[in-house]
C-alpha cells in the first residue's frame, strides 16, 4: 500500500505544504452517517441519520444537547464528539455562572475551534476525528455552524456533513433561498428531504428508528425529537412532495 | 518572637507623635522582610486607606442618573479634592465607586481588560451592563473568599437594548438591582429620602435634582463628603459624565451675622436653594419628630 513519508507526525508539513494527519482526520468525518443543519430567521434545525451496528443493537446517538439554546449533531468518532460536547457544556455553564446569560453561539464555536487547533500543532497529539454541526439561537438570531478537526469553523445557512452528504448539499443548494422565511415545520421537512438524499436507494429510507430531529429558536429551547415523535414529520415529506416537484423539474 | 506578634502600621492606630523610645516604636511598626517571609505573610486590604464616600443613583424615564462627590479622604482628612469616582466601561456602562480608591483602580484595570477581550471576540455583540455587573459580583465574591476583598461598594448603571440598568455590588459580593440605590453613608441618610421621593417615570431634570438634593443632605451629615459633585447619565444617547458641579450650600449665616447681611441689603435675601437638610427632609415628606 502507498505510504506517505510525511503522514505519521502532526507537527511535520509535507513538501507540498500539507499536514496529512489533519486531512486524515477530516476523512473520519466523512465516514460517519450524515447530518444536516439549516436555519430560518428564527429557528435552526438539525436532522441526522442514525446507524445501528446490528439488528440487535441500538441506534447510535447523533444529536446532543449542549445548553438550552445550543445543540450539536456529530459525524465521525463518537467518543471524540462526547469529549467536545462535554467541553461545550462546561463552557456554557461557566459562562452562565459568570455573566448570568446565555453564551453567544459564535463565542462557543471559537472556543471549540481554538481547542481543536491545539491538537493540530502539538507533538504527541492527534486531531479530533469528528465534525460538528452546531445549531443555536442567541441575541443575534439563529445560527448554524460547522466545525472541523483542522480547527476551522464556518457559518452556514444550510449544510450537511458525513457519508454521502454531497447529495444533501445539492438539495440544500437548490432550496436554501426559501429557508429564511420558512416556518419551523417547513424547515424540518426540508432538512428531512435533504437527509433522505444521503440514503442509498436500496435502503429502507427514513424511518422513525433511524431519524432524529432537533430544533431551537425564538422561544424554543433546544429540543431533540426522536422515535415515534418523528412520524408526523416523516409523513410530511411525502405529503409536500407535489409542491417540491415542479421546482425539481426546472 | 512567637509571643510578640508583628504589627502592621494600621492607619489611625499608629502613634506617630510619641516621642519616647522612637527606635522601639519604629521597630514594632516596620515590617521586617525576613520575618514576613518566614510567616509567608501576604498583603491584603484589611482596612481601607484612601476612601470615597456615598454614590447615589436612580432610574428615570429613559435612563439612569448617578451622582457622587469628587472627594477622596485619608482617614478623616479630606485628602484629594478633585477625583472622579465614576468611570465608563465599554459603550453602555458606568460604575460609581465608594470605599478604597486603589482597589477601584485595580478593579478598573480588570474591567478594562474584560471590555478589550470582549471586543476581541469580534462577534458583533458586546457585554451588556447586566453581564458586566454580574461579572463584577463574581470577582468581588471570589476576592472575599480569598480573604482579600476589593474594599468597595460599586453602583453600576447602564442602558442597552432600550433597557435601563441599575445595580449594586459590595465588598462581599452581595449584588442586587433596584430603581434607586444609595451606597455607603448614603444608604443610611439618602435611602430613606429616596424611598419617599422616588416615583416612576421621573424626567431627567427631576432625577438630577433629586440626586443633588440627596448629595446636599449627605454633605451636611456625612463628615467624609464634599459639596463638589459629578453626575453621570446613561440613556439611549449614550453615556455622559458631567464636569464638576458645586452644590449651593453656602447659606450658613445665623444670628447676628444673618441680621447684619439683612441690614446691608435692606431686605432678607430670598433663598433659591435648600440650605438645610431638615428642609429637604420635610419637602420629601419625612416626619421630623
Amino acid at each position: 500500500m502507498y505510504r506517505n513519508q510525511y503522514d505519521s507526525d502532526i507537527t511535520t508539513f509535507s513538501p507540498s505544504g500539507r499536514i496529512h494527519q489533519i486531512e486524515y482526520a477530516m476523512e473520519a468525518v466523512k465516514q460517519g452517517s450524515a447530518a444536516v443543519a439549516l436555519k430560518s430567521k428564527k429557528y435552526a434545525v438539525l436532522v441526522s441519520l442514525k446507524r445501528s451496528s446490528s439488528e440487535l443493537g441500538s441506534y447510535q446517538k447523533k444529536l446532543f444537547v449542549v445548553d438550552d439554546h445550543i445543540g450539536i449533531a456529530i459525524s465521525g468518532l463518537t467518543a471524540d464528539a462526547r469529549v467536545l460536547c462535554n467541553y461545550m457544556r462546561n463552557e456554557c455553564s461557566n459562562y452562565k455562572y459568570i455573566y448570568e446569560s446565555d453564551m453567544r453561539v459564535e463565542r462557543l464555536i471559537t472556543k471549540v475551534a481554538d481547542k481543536s487547533q491545539v491538537h493540530t500543532q502539538r507533538y504527541g497529539r492527534r486531531p479530533y476525528g469528528v465534525g460538528l454541526l452546531v445549531a443555536g439561537y442567541d441575541q443575534t438570531g439563529a445560527h448554524v455552524y460547522q466545525t472541523c478537526p483542522s480547527g476551522n469553523y464556518y457559518s452556514y445557512k444550510a449544510i450537511s456533513i458525513g457519508a454521502r452528504s454531497q447529495s444533501a448539499k445539492t438539495y440544500l443548494e437548490k432550496y436554501f433561498d426559501s429557508f429564511e422565511q420558512c416556518d419551523l415545520k417547513e424547515l424540518i421537512v426540508h432538512g428531512l428531504r435533504a437527509l433522505r438524499e444521503t440514503i442509498p436507494n436500496t435502503d429502507t429510507g427514513l424511518t422513525t428508528k433511524n431519524v432524529s430531529i432537533a430544533i431551537v429558536g425564538e422561544d424554543q429551547k433546544f429540543k431533540i425529537i426522536e422515535g415515534d415523535d418523528t412520524q408526523d414529520y416523516l409523513n410530511l415529506i411525502e405529503s409536500g412532495e407535489e409542491a417540491a416537484q415542479p421546482m425539481q423539474q426546472d | 518572637m512567637s509571643s510578640e506578634h508583628f504589627k502592621y502600621p494600621v492607619f489611625g492606630q499608629v502613634d506617630y507623635f510619641k516621642y519616647n523610645n522612637v527606635a522601639s516604636q519604629l521597630a514594632s511598626h516596620t515590617p521586617s522582610p525576613s520575618h514576613s517571609q518566614e510567616l509567608g505573610a501576604k498583603k491584603r486590604t484589611v482596612d481601607p486607606i484612601v476612601t470615597g464616600t456615598s454614590v447615589i443613583a436612580i432610574k428615570y424615564n429613559g435612563g439612569v442618573v448617578m451622582g457622587a462627590d469628587t472627594l477622596l479622604s485619608y482617614g478623616s482628612l479630606a485628602r484629594f479634592n478633585n477625583i472622579e469616582r465614576m468611570k465608563k466601561f465599554g459603550k453602555s456602562t458606568i460604575i460609581g465607586a465608594g470605599g478604597e480608591y486603589s482597589d477601584f483602580q485595580n478593579l478598573s484595570q480588570v474591567l478594562d481588560d474584560l471590555v478589550v477581550d470582549d471586543g476581541c471576540t469580534d462577534d458583533g455583540t458586546t457585554l451588556s451592563t447586566t453581564e458586566i455587573w454580574n461579572y463584577i459580583a463574581r470577582v468581588m465574591y471570589n476576592r472575599r473568599n480569598k480573604g482579600d476583598p476589593y474594599w468597595n461598594s460599586l453602583v453600576v448603571i447602564g442602558h442597552d437594548n432600550n433597557k435601563s440598568f441599575l445595580g449594586k455590588v459590595d465588598l462581599v459580593g452581595t449584588c442586587y438591582q433596584d430603581n434607586f440605590i444609595a451606597s455607603g453613608y448614603g444608604s443610611h441618610i439618602a435611602l430613606p429620602l429616596l424611598r419617599k421621593a422616588y416615583k416612576e417615570d421621573m424626567t431627567l431634570d427631576e432625577a438630577k435634582t433629586l440626586i443633588q438634593d440627596c448629595l446636599r443632605v449627605l454633605f451636611y451629615r456625612d463628615a467624609r463628603s464634599s459639596r463638589f459633585i459629578q453626575l453621570s447619565i446613561a440613556n439611549a444617547d449614550g453615556l455622559v459624565i458631567t464636569e464638576q458641579i458645586a452644590l449651593d450650600t453656602d447659606k450658613w449665616d445665623s444670628g447676628d451675622s444673618a441680621k447684619k447681611k439683612k441690614n446691608q441689603d435692606g431686605r432678607k435675601k430670598k433663598n433659591n436653594y435648600r440650605n438645610d437638610s431638615t428642609q429637604v427632609i420635610l419637602e420629601y415628606g419625612h416626619n421630623v419628630v
